[in-house]
């Protein structure tokens, strides 16, 4: 009984639903704000994204200034944020606070829910064939939750005590003790309430696509016929999922120690001489701040790769699909994440082994470090056997891709040096590790983030298309623009000049180096109004760019272009196509491509012409 | 299309899915919180003491009001509404009487001496055990709601319409899953509180 029960409910789900839908007129409200539908969820996490990277990238730029030109004094800056920078003066305790911010937002906001959010929200029921999440009520509250997020670190910008400025990662017991800086107050404390609300967005948006992955295929999509996007997004949600909780309980006991008075963090700290007591007059005694970077870095370590496996992804289907050639190796890349996932969760304490780290334990998160290598190496490897010999079509997609294997491979090498603790001890509080997880972590997966926009674009706006010339001038700028801000970081590292720091004039030894700084300054202001190129083009396509004329632009062989230009909620018309093959079946016996839906006794037409018209 | 539908009911309901996901990551939460502790305390000045008996009370209303909620599902499933109502109404009361002995417990641990400021060993006890309640009280809450919709309405047709509602069903189903998994959760905690004191 109970199973035809659950069999009349998913007919209603897939069936009467979507009818309903397609019935009604939707409200402004119920469409544009509230809306349950996947697709617009995705249009909102990829403006609020942007948006978010625009004001990130902005801190970066602002105190960029101030390293580069540490004696000047730049009256826009006193205009932009007024007491923060007196007579156009950055101040240091704003620098921090700016250096927070940029981390925060870029790593949480931007590249967690900018780039996964989106892409997930998007690609996983139009990939997958389903009509839209397990639960599209709760994936509508994931992006509430994450906006709410976004409005508290706002308003925390605009407090007069200023917002956290003790580094994203939010270490005890500067972050514990609300008189040790200006931003360890109130803005430190919504500082924690923005990332509880973001780590319950991302719980539930995690939750949905895990479920959506494993319950919602059409039929014939086993797992092994997915494509490469939904597999990172899998595990990207997977990881998600086991880490952001372990998170949550780090942030909770750092609330209880700033506000209940508990230590449990906090220990014997002595001020001036005098020891630290609680409200009620105790010696806060007995924590550990160790215990915190515990708890940080077992999010903190695998939400880089919360970052980077669905740029992985992406890249992986865009560099199949614009070379014409089936994936190298789909069971490896999958293999790979699989590996990379499983990695991630053993490697946490690499980031602590200045920390006072037992070296003994140092060694094996050494070797779990070091052996992340070989999946990451595959990966590479396979891109690369993947667009030898292709017929590559360079669209800024394509370009973009090539640019993250790049970025990947160069940023991923100063890993191997990071991640021997002998060699990670000396470099660790250098410029060294910045130009490292900038590369390898901020810039590839943001190329990633360009390559799901310019790709899937006509997916998220209407069928419009992105303008390519923009595309060219928006990469070339960038990719060569990362390459000067970032690579001369290494030197700086490995000469040992220290990250954090306000400014290098005083010290004899960092001085001679004022003039690569200044460099390095000058391509970051260059990549940054690069973007706004990126910018213009994506709100002028949005509204005006020329729409696609077949279902098919690429030629692609993925479900979601069969879908009709512009999908209603539902995704498609009449029936979910079933999949007869896996996604990669590129220049497979002379035919140029054959999509998943296509039996294996459907008469293919060889004219790609001919095609085009059938599909339109 | 009807292969489609019965091939589909073969699978796991996917929000019952979405549930027992969700209910990894709260063990997650929680393995991060008493694995905090075990390091916690390897790291020595660590003040031990007795739990408040009132744990074992709680522990035992808690156990109980599963057992209750077991046999309104049963009831539910070979639909006798009236045991329903009331199994379901004696899991409310469970679970509300779990939150007051749990508050109660923490009164009787701080009459100990043992604060939630002071040594982390009991500030661990208060912030976990009070992590638990909260997730009980949004059982609570569940609890509360669907005892609100097991009120007969007075339109007969209406009330068998609601009666047989597969939504209902899962929603119960779903209900009972979370409920057994936070008594369980108790218990471990309880056992584990016991186990490294």
């Amino acid at each position: 009984m109970a199973t035809i029960e659950s069999g009349t409910e998913i007919k209603i789900d897939v069936h009467g639903h979507h009818e309903h839908e397609h019935h009604h007129e939707e409200s402004f409200i119920s469409k544009y704000i509230f809306s349950q539908d996947h697709k617009m969820i995705a249009r909102q996490f990829l403006i609020t994204g942007v948006i978010w990277a625009f004001i990130g990238v902005l801190f970066s730029v602002m105190f960029r200034l101030q390293l580069a030109w540490p004696d000047e004094s730049f009256p826009i800056l006193e205009t932009l944020l007024g007491k923060w920078a007196a007579g156009g003066k950055l101040a240091p305790n704003f620098y921090y606070a700016l250096v927070t911010m940029h981390g925060t937002i870029m790593v949480f906001f931007v590249l967690t829910a900018g780039l996964s959010g989106t892409f997930s929200n998007l690609l996983i029921p139009l990939q997958i064939g389903a009509r839209d999440m397990a639960s599209p009520f709760l994936n509508m509250l994931s992006y509430w939750f994450f906006f709410l997020a976004g409005m508290i670190m706002l308003v925390s910008l605009f407090i007069s005590t200023g917002p956290a400025d003790g580094g994203w990662t939010a270490y005890p017991p500067l972050n514990a003790l609300p008189q040790a800086s200006s931003g360890s107050a109130f803005g430190m404390t919504l500082w924690l309430l923005s990332m509880a609300m973001f780590i319950v967005s991302s719980l539930l948006g995690g939750l949905n696509y895990i479920t959506t992955i494993l319950n919602m295929r059409t039929e014939g999509m086993t797992m092994m016929r997915l494509p490469l996007t939904i597999w990172a997004f899998f595990f990207t949600a997977v990881l998600g999922v086991l880490s952001f909780p372990v998170l949550l309980s780090g942030a909770i006991l750092l609330l209880f120690d700033r506000h209940l008075g508990t230590s449990f963090y906090l220990s014997d700290i002595y001020i001036g001489g005098q020891p630290l007591t609680n409200a009620a007059g105790e010696l806060l005694q007995g924590g550990s701040p160790i215990l915190f970077q515990h708890l940080f870095w077992f999010l903190g370590h695998p939400e880089v790769y919360i970052v980077i496996l669905p740029a992985m992804g992406m890249v992986s289907h865009v560099l199949a699909t614009n070379s014409r050639k089936p994936i190298f190796g789909y069971s490896a890349m999958v293999m790979s994440i699989l590996a990379i996932t499983v990695l991630a969760f053993l490697v946490w304490a690499h980031h602590m082994f200045v920390s006072g780290l037992n070296p003994f334990i140092g060694s094996i998160f050494v070797l779990f470090t070091l052996l992340i290598a070989v999946p990451s190496a595959i990966k590479v490897f396979n891109w690369i056997g993947t667009i030898w010999r292709g017929n590559i079509n360079f669209t800024p997609d394509t370009l973009f891709a090539i640019g993250f294997v790049s970025l990947f491979i160069s940023g991923g090498l100063t890993g191997i040096y990071l991640g021997n603790s002998a060699l990670d001890i000396p470099l660790h509080d250098t410029y060294f590790v910045v130009a490292h997880f900038h590369i390898v972590m901020g810039l590839a997966a943001g190329f990633g983030l360009f390559v799901g926009v310019y790709h899937w674009f006509p997916k998220l706006f209407n069928g419009r298309q992105m303008n390519n010339t923009m595309g060219y001038i928006h990469f070339w700028i960038t990719f060569v623009g990362s390459y000067l801000i970032f690579w001369p970081m290494h030197y700086l590292g490995m000469t040992g000049v220290p990250r954090r720091y306000f400014q290098f004039s005083n010290f004899e030894t960092f001085n001679v180096y004022g003039d690569l700084n200044v460099f390095i300054s000058i391509a970051a202001i260059v990549v940054f109004f690069a973007q706004f190129v990126f910018l213009i083009n994506f709100i002028y396509s949005a509204l005006y760019g020329t729409k696609m004329k077949t279902l098919n632009p690429y030629l692609s062989n993925s479900l979601e272009w069969t879908t009709p230009i512009e999908p209603g909620h539902g995704n498609w018309p009449g029936a979910i196509p079933p999949v007869y093959r896996g996604p990669y079946e590129y220049g497979k016996n002379g035919t140029d491509f054959v999509p998943q839906h296509l039996p294996d006794n459907a008469i293919w037409p060889k004219d790609e012409k001919e095609t085009k018209t059938e599909l339109a | 299309m009807s292969t489609v539908t019965l091939k589909r009911t073969q699978r796991i309901h996917p929000k019952k899915f979405a549930l027992w996901l969700g209910i990894g990551t709260v063990i997650m939460m929680f393995a991060g919180l008493t694995s905090a502790f075990i390091v916690r305390r390897a790291a020595g000045n660590w003040v031990e003491f007795e739990l408040p008996p009132l744990f074992y009370f709680s522990t035992l209303v808690i156990g109980l009001s599963s057992i209750a909620l077991f046999f309104a599902e049963k009831a539910y499933k070979a639909n006798r509404h009236l045991q329903y109502r009331n199994l379901l109404g004696l899991t409310l009361v469970g679970g509300i009487t779990f939150i007051i002995l749990q508050y109660a417990a923490w009164m009787q641990l701080a009459s100990y001496g043992i604060l939630l400021r002071g040594n982390p060993s009991g500030s661990f006890v208060y912030v976990i055990s009070g992590l638990h309640a909260a997730h009980v009280l949004g059982g609570v809450v569940l609890l509360g709601f669907f005892f609100v919709r097991a009120i007969p309405k007075p339109d007969p047709v209406q009330e068998l319409l609601s009666e047989i509602n597969p939504e209902r069903s899962l929603g119960i189903e779903m209900l009972s899953v979370y409920w057994h998994f936070v008594g369980i959760l108790w218990l471990y905690l309880l056992l584990f509180f016991t186990y490294y004191k």
